[in-house]
């Protein structure tokens, strides 16, 4: 079933993020807003990956490559220009200029999925080690210091366009944040609306039939992987400002693990399933740091293993399927893909 | 002349170490078509067996050769009747557990040793090559690595067990009909992966010491060389092996270790632009 432009779920998931935005800052302390933020700019990431993955059928497993690469150009044009707005559009055009790049040999080359899935990983793990190498001082972009390992520090945070000076408070990032998340999704629901990404679907449900019926195949592939490249990129801006710092461990394995954890926690081929999923990983995460009981990436292995084995459907999907049982077969069969 | 012959050492190091790290992976993918993302947490493992066992008082010889793989050989076995059996044929759901696998090694080496380098010093100490001081250790691994890949390459063509396993590889229900036991032979057969990705990290140990999160280094690197390869899992691996670190020593020698990794990735990506099917989807077909 394709995506149907404004179903009761989709309006009620804006609802509710709305009232999140304008809700919280009212009743959460400074430090809670600060999380929800990074929270909110993590949710954008996963809605990359869950309509990459799980609408487009690329089994992109460098999603953080993107999201670092955008992290990396914020700050390095933040820091050369001290105004954040050129940065911020940077930080979406460079990695989508790079996914292109990047989709262009995967696609044209024709690799299958499995090939593709190592080599986005490959990819995002030699940016790790190249930035991990970039220390000392040969390696600086303009005035930014690259830094290697140690991570770039005190990045200039967002400032209103036009006006460097007047830099964002917690509570207005925690705004725009929360309205870049609802414009994301609200976007990617109508891009699956369109024509156009009824043929990504389709191409998803089948690549030979969608070729036949003369569909280009690799260019939409290539679109899907390019967009997807440009949000995480956005997220990895919206990170770097929000602790203004960032380090090479955006492009870790345990980065790009986590992304695809949120993605499967919370289901292939749903927008809201990666925000749930990235919302209970992340505050999970949050709490087992804090705590200290046991190892994050342990308990997170675990989980993942868990969910491959016995909640391949992930959490949204495995939901609606009970929901569609118990309304009885009265009701449509629940859709196998949404 | 001194230079000349230092170089081509590097060379031939950077060879054989891809060698070392992706024969394992070539195995286990290659022949099964399972793609094990906790190939690098194997290699990881044999690191810190051999590690462990070295400063137990074992000799470091059999450390390396004899406990490392010994050990991640049963780990593989045991990680293959618990989780990749139930997922054969669901090559991307054995992607993920074996992602998820990795994730929980990673997670209990740290528990138990932190997250620090972990290190023995390398056998053998050094030869005077001119005026250059080479490491006899890392000559005799390229020694070692070339006879894995004979020892692998008779082992298939040569002994009834090679044969079952390829045989079992290629058409399951008929190897089973002629009374061998599929499920075993898929169970010994990543077993003998496990275990020589294990031997390679024990190998590798002395020279880059191990870490919890070593792994991530190496599975990158192994997958590009295996599929780069492409269907022929030895004559591949050997060819993208040597393609691939002769740009990566040469390029690190005469810029950077980082301009070496990335041109790494840019050889590989360029290659499967041109032949997708690796290199001997093209060259040496036919040859294992």
């Amino acid at each position: 079933m394709s995506p149907r432009r404004w179903s009761p779920g989709i309006v009620l998931t804006i609802l509710a993020m709305a009232v999140i935005a304008v809700g919280v800052p009212l009743v959460v302390d400074q430090f809670g807003l600060l999380q929800l933020t990074v929270f909110a700019a993590m949710c954008i990431l996963a809605l990359s990956l869950g309509f990459v993955w799980g609408y487009g059928g690329i089994l992109c497993f460098g999603q953080s490559a993107f999201f670092g690469l955008g992290a990396y150009t914020y700050a390095v044009t933040a820091i050369n220009l001290g105004e954040s707005t050129l940065a911020t559009l940077l930080a979406i055009v460079v990695p989508a200029v790079f996914a292109a790049l990047l989709g262009y040999f995967m696609f044209y080359g024709r690799l299958s999925d499995v090939y593709l899935g190592v080599i986005t990983l490959s990819v995002t793990l030699i940016f790790f080690n190249l930035m991990n190498s970039t220390a000392g001082d040969a390696y600086r972009v303009g005035k930014a210091r690259l830094n290697g390992f140690n991570g770039m520090p005190s990045l200039p945070t967002l400032n209103m366009p036009g006006d460097p000076g007047r830099l964002l408070d917690p509570t207005e990032t925690f705004y725009l944040v929360m309205a870049l998340l609802m414009i994301v999704y609200v976007g990617l629901h109508l891009l699956l609306a369109s024509h156009f990404g009824r043929v990504v679907v389709a191409i998803r449900e089948n690549e030979t039939r969608c070729e036949l019926l003369g569909y280009d195949v690799r260019l939409h592939k290539l679109l899907a992987f390019t967009i997807g490249g440009g949000i995480a990129g956005l997220a990895g801006a919206l990170f770097a400002n929000w602790g203004a710092f960032v380090s090479p461990n955006v492009f870790s394995l345990t980065m790009t693990s986590q992304i695809i954890i949120w993605v499967i926690v919370g289901g292939l081929g749903t927008l809201v399933g990666p925000i749930i999923g990235c919302l209970i990983m992340q505050y999970l995460a949050t709490e087992l740091g804090s705590q200290q009981l046991a190892n994050t990436n342990l308990i997170f292995g675990i989980i993942f293993l868990a969910f491959v084995l016995l909640v391949p459907r992930g959490i949204v999907p495995s939901l609606r399927r009970l929901g569609a049982r118990r309304l009885g077969p009265a009701r449509a069969p629940a859709p196998a893909h949404e | 002349m001194d230079l000349a012959a230092v170089l081509i050492l590097e060379v031939l190091n950077g060879v054989a170490t891809l060698v070392l790290i992706s024969v394992g992976l070539a195995i286990i993918f290659g022949m099964m078509r399972v793609i094990n993302l906790a190939h690098g947490e194997f290699l990881m493992l044999g690191g810190y067996a051999a590690i462990v066992a070295t400063n137990r008082g074992v000799n470091i010889w059999i450390a390396m050769l004899v406990v490392a793989p010994l050990v991640v050989g049963v780990i593989g076995v045991i990680a293959e009747r618990l989780i990749i059996r139930v997922l054969y044929g669901r090559m991307i759901d054995t992607l993920l557990a074996t992602w998820g696998l990795s994730l929980f090694f990673v997670g209990i080496i740290t528990t138990i040793f932190g997250n620090s380098v972990a290190g023995i010093g390398a056998p053998l100490g050094s030869v005077g090559v001119g005026r250059y001081n080479i490491s006899l250790y890392r000559l005799v691994l390229v020694g070692i690595a070339a006879a894995i890949l004979v020892v692998i390459f008779v082992a298939l063509r040569r002994t009834r067990l090679g044969l079952i396993a390829r045989a079992t590889m290629e058409n399951p229900a008929m190897a089973a009909a002629l009374g061998v036991s599929p499920p075993r032979v898929y169970a010994a057969t990543f077993g003998v992966g496990a275990a020589l990705a294990g031997l390679a990290g024990g190998l590798l140990a002395p020279i880059s010491g191990v870490l919890p999160t070593v792994g991530a280094a190496y599975v990158a690197k192994a997958f590009i060389t295996v599929i780069s390869g492409g269907s022929a899992i030895l004559a591949g691996t050997a060819a993208a092996a040597s393609l691939f670190g002769s740009v990566n020593q040469l390029l690190t020698y005469f810029t950077t270790p980082v301009i070496g990794e990335a041109g790494l990735l840019a050889a590989a990506i360029l290659l499967l632009r041109v032949l997708p099917h690796g290199i001997t989807g093209k060259l040496f077909r036919g040859s294992l």
